[in-house]
């Protein structure tokens, strides 16, 4: 079987760090939470899957720093160097992008929430496609609940971004429309 | 979670991650994930039945860092243990798998033509969208310095006569700059939490980190040995500071009567003729109509009272001097966006009278009627600005050069960095320009100063504040790689590593 070969392989890998839990050790508890292929089964827990390099590694940084408060996330990157940021940051760019949520869609919702994304340029800054590009992530595929969430957080100031394109952008935006958005991306391949 | 992990599931891991640690060596290129065969979507996520009314989201009460909360040890939730077997899909979709994808949503639409009618007045009408123009997004810097030797000193340009050389680096997203009575330079922080001091001890110059775990502290302001620093809404102060850089204390809140909205809610901070301090608020937004609290300069006294509205109509200012003959205040303005590529312009303003207007939103750049605001309003009620500084050009940190080192040409005008536009195809800015002043204060001229920030359409460094040091040189910081530069003329004592 293919994992007991790479098994084998990844035994020789060796990441020493100070810490307690090394980066080897900690990466099977971060597939666990957020999923072994990118997709999320937990509840407000992000897909990761195929999420930019660049956006992982700032939020990566910013929950080290507790820049950001968001427990397990600081636990979970304490005392890792910047190298293991980045590796990770690399690692999490490599999972497959994650499964869209599946289902008959409402089309009349779906074309609504298109001209939101038209109306507020969502496909600019996150590319065409959603899938992001070098700093602003992909968001295309992610947990519904999760988008909800961090839309609402970023708009109520609560949730402090690295810079705040985020919470300007939603200005405008209402929380029904919030709602209407999270809808369409979480079903977007 | 240990507890419950079997040696096969933990080997089933193991394998899995070395085969993504492999595949981010050096066998990434012969083996892109793409091409693993897909496993059988065991973990496709049922389908959400159409959203209920979500519930009202819990927003925590904003921590002020570092609260750092006694963590417990991190316990995935249970329910990731069983990894779900290949279910019948919850969705109604006929099948799972290749039908699947006949539900999913198309892409967004790349022409306008599709999308449902806008709004009647929405400002969005008629603007196309174009491939590059979709390209378009702010730039956010690496939030871990540069090295040094990544710098890219040997790319900036100079007039005749003037070096640049690297003043320091590590110095993580460096921004607003002041110098103490004492030779140390004190560097603020926009992105990160950190304001950082930078001292000559035995002619070498050290970097320490001086304040953590502070909210966007980008303003800083030095008089009679305080060091007064802005954060987002809050400005504090901390006495005798240069007499303890190995263990400043606590700084002294002064001042928080201030919106606490991220979106142009970082502060620049200077100190008047009148001994006051003078900060912004902000727009909190792209373009809307502010409340009476935003889109303004204020004054407050030394000791935080007396709070008093300077200038209004101000979209975000980050950058602001005071002229050293008239006393008058000069500060940069950004100009929104989204508008066009090349309008409006930012700005450098004037204020000659308290409580003047310099018409954000309803006019920008002193002749553009805001299509949104501006119905119903003229420029002409409004102050226009005395230079415009460039589209999108972001013209932030500026100061009046006062020093002696620089030849006579250099005299009695401004320095301002322009740190460069993200809402324009083609960059514009990235760039030290000068500002050279009438005799009624009036501008002259703008002219780029330190050029080659930007190489290819590209930053490959990108100013935010400028300094005139004690001995005539200016200092240049750079947000991107978290490094300041000094500009130095003629036999200007070389800065000392």
């Amino acid at each position: 079987m293919r994992s007991g070969i790479v098994a084998a392989a990844f035994a020789g890998l060796t990441i020493v760090t100070a810490n307690a839990q090394s980066l080897q050790e900690r990466v099977p508890m971060c597939l666990a939470c957020h999923g072994e292929q990118g997709t999320s089964q937990n509840e407000n827990t992000p897909s990761l899957g195929a999420q930019t390099a660049p956006y992982s590694l700032i939020q990566l940084y910013l929950f080290r720093e507790k820049q950001r408060a968001a427990e397990p996330m600081n636990e979970m990157t304490k005392g890792l160097s910047d190298d293991d940021l980045r590796t990770l940051s690399d690692l999490i760019a490599k999972l497959p992008p994650p499964q869209p949520v599946v289902g008959t869609l409402d089309n009349a919702r779906v074309a609504a929430a298109q001209a939101l994304v038209q109306q507020h340029r969502c496909n600019f800054c996150h590319a065409p496609n959603l899938a992001g590009q070098e700093n602003v992530p992909r968001i295309a595929g992610q947990r519904e609940d999760y988008l909800v969430k961090t839309m609402r957080e970023y708009k109520s100031n609560t949730r402090h971004g690295y810079d705040a394109s985020m919470a300007e952008v939603l200005q405008p935006v209402t929380d029904a429309q919030i709602v209407e958005l999270a809808y369409y991306i979480a079903r977007l391949k | 979670m240990t507890p419950t992990y079997t040696a096969r599931r933990a080997l089933l891991l193991a394998g899995t991650i070395g085969g993504l640690l492999l595949a981010a060596g050096p066998l990434a290129a012969q083996t892109p994930p793409a091409s693993e065969p897909a496993s059988p979507p065991a973990a496709q996520a049922p389908a959400d039945p159409a959203p209920a009314a979500p519930p009202a989201a819990q927003a925590p009460a904003p921590t002020p860092p570092p609260a750092a909360a006694q963590a417990p040890a991190p316990t995935p939730p249970p329910a990731a243990a069983q990894v779900p077997a290949p279910a019948p899909s919850q969705s109604m979709a006929p099948s799972a798998g290749p039908a699947a994808a006949q539900t999913a949503p198309p892409a967004p639409p790349a022409a306008a033509a599709q999308a449902p009618a806008l709004p009647p007045g929405s400002p969005l009408i008629g603007r196309p969208n174009n491939e590059s123009a979709m390209k378009l997004a702010p730039i956010a810097p690496p939030p871990i310095p540069a090295a040094a030797d990544k710098l890219p000193v040997n790319k900036f340009k100079v007039p005749k006569g003037f070096k640049v050389e690297v003043y320091a680096s590590g110095v993580a997203n460096a921004r607003s700059m002041r110098e103490g009575d004492k030779g140390t330079v004190f560097v603020g922080s926009r992105l990160i939490d950190k304001v950082h001091a930078i001292v000559e001890k035995d002619g070498k110059r050290q970097v320490k980190v001086l304040y953590s775990g502070l909210y966007r502290p980008n303003g800083l302001a030095f008089k009679d040995g305080t060091l007064y620093i802005a954060e987002l809404s809050q400005i504090s102060k901390v006495e005798k500071i240069e007499d303890n850089l190995d263990s400043p204390p606590k700084p002294t809140v002064i001042y928080n009567d201030l919106p606490k909205d991220e979106a142009h809610g970082w502060k620049f901070l200077a100190i008047g003729p009148d001994n006051k301090l003078y900060f912004e608020v902000g727009q909190p937004c792209n373009n809307c109509m502010p409340s009476d609290k935003h889109g303004q300069i204020r004054r407050i006294n030394p000791d935080g009272s007396g709070a008093e509205v300077y200038a209004r109509g101000v979209r975000h200012s980050v950058g602001f001097d005071f002229h050293p003959v008239s006393k008058e205040l000069y500060f940069t303005d950004n100009g929104r966006d989204w508008a066009s590529e090349d309008v409006p312009e930012d700005e450098l303003n004037r204020v000659t009278k308290v409580g003047e207007h310099f018409g954000s939103p309803y006019c920008y750049q002193g002749d553009f009627p805001d299509p949104e605001f501006g119905w119903g309003k003229s420029c002409s009620e409004f102050t226009p600005p005395v230079a415009k500084m460039g589209p999108h050009s972001a013209s932030l940190g500026m100061r009046f050069y006062t020093g002696k080192m620089f030849p006579n040409e250099y005299r009695g005008g401004i320095f301002v960095a322009r740190h460069g536009s993200w809402n324009r195809t083609v960059k514009f800015g990235g760039d030290v320009v000068y500002v050279t002043l009438n005799k009624d204060g009036t501008v002259k001229s703008v002219k780029p100063f330190m050029t080659g920030f930007l190489e290819d359409n590209k930053y490959i460094a990108r100013p935010a504040d400028v300094l005139v040091l004690k001995d005539g040189s200016l200092l240049v910081s750079d947000d991107y790689n978290g490094a300041i530069y000094r500009v130095s003329y003629g036999n200007g004592r070389t800065a000392s590593r």
